[in-house]
């Protein structure tokens, strides 16, 4: 971090460049996961959590949630938990009484 | 809290929440849209492996050629981001270089898509029906139970997956097809910016929060792309799912 955070409490462009290999480096390990066939059924999470890693810079450091008020985090939030909750009861409405 | 918090982006707020009340929309907006995608992959979910008839996503995936357009995504997003750094900085010419690229950035990626719906609703099926040299899928099997018969030595079918075609392309093209509107829609926001970044007095280091809505909503496009690339291709295409 340099004199241009200083300032705002934002990353440098540096930082962002760095957080673009980290996401484009994630991308690489879960297209080569994919064909990993003998992780079988483990792959499921662990795409997960990759893919929850690269979700969460975005929205911290891109959409600078981190560093904004945490009333806008409140809203993204409520709106994501919302839309997890309606995926994993449909899921399980199908499953069960499908 | 809100005496005590400065805001980032923009100039200071007179509203009771301290916060300037265009962000805080498009912070609940992109809160909606995360529950309007998430009844979308919700609904794309629960009909996965329900299709009567192929073709399936393990035919038509091509994981290759997403990955790439995935990363053309991704560099947009960072793209973006350093256009808004730019701007914050004063830097004029910067913020247009980024601003183009991120819209050309989105365009290539509305290219892919366009590519990946031709090559899907004109997928071709060659089976040999006397010498398979690889093994069929749950779609060939299908072709070949029902075509190969005797004197038959070959099948062709360009039935292709189109919206009306299984549950999978109807589910499918609604939920790709409504975040490829999305990106479309950020493509335009994107160039208009740019255009209006030329007009004297519109878009300055100050006066920057047009710019930082469109960063959020070309965020956003990005984010949900994320969860696409994740849950319905590498997953599509995997057996165990």
């Amino acid at each position: 971090m340099d004199q241009e955070n200083v300032h705002t409490g934002h990353p440098t462009s540096g930082d962002y460049f760095k957080i673009a290999i980290v996401l484009v480096i994630i991308t690489l390990i879960e297209v080569g996961i994919f064909y990993i066939e003998q992780l079988g059924r483990w792959m499921i999470p662990i795409l997960l959590v990759l893919s929850s890693g690269k979700f969460a810079l975005v929205v911290m450091y891109y959409m600078h949630l981190k560093f904004d008020n945490k009333i806008f985090t409140y809203m993204f939030i409520a709106g994501l938990v919302l839309a997890i909750s309606v995926i994993m009861a449909l899921i399980t409405l199908f499953e069960f009484w499908g | 809290m809100s005496q005590t918090h400065t805001p980032i982006h923009g100039e200071e707020e007179t509203t009771s929440t301290g916060l300037n009340h265009r962000k805080m929309l498009m912070w609940a907006f992109l809160g909606s849209d995360c529950m309007f995608f998430g009844a979308l992959i919700a609904t794309y979910l629960v009909y996965q492996g329900k299709s009567l008839v192929g073709p399936y996503p393990i035919d038509v995936f091509d994981i290759p050629v997403t990955s790439v357009s995935t990363f053309v995504l991704l560099m947009s997003s960072m793209s973006m981001v350093l256009a808004y750094a730019a701007l914050t900085k004063g830097n004029m010419k910067v913020f247009r270089i980024w601003m183009a690229s991120t819209a050309i950035m989105g365009a290539t990626f509305i290219g892919f898509q366009i590519y990946e719906f031709s090559s899907f609703s004109n997928h071709h099926v060659h089976i040999d029906c006397m010498n398979q040299s690889h093994e069929l899928t749950a779609y060939e099997q299908e072709l070949y139970d029902s075509g190969c018969k005797d004197g038959v030595d070959h099948i062709d079918s360009d039935s292709g997956l189109k919206p009306k075609t299984n549950l999978f392309g109807t589910t499918f093209y609604t939920l790709t097809g409504i975040h490829g509107a999305h990106v479309s829609l950020g493509v335009i926001w994107l160039l208009s910016i740019l255009l209006l970044s030329f007009k004297k007095g519109v878009i300055t280091p100050e006066k920057n929060l047009d710019v930082d809505l469109a960063a959020l909503y070309w965020h956003f496009v990005d984010i949900v792309w994320i969860v696409i690339f994740t849950v319905i291709y590498l997953f599509g295409v995997f057996p165990g799912f």
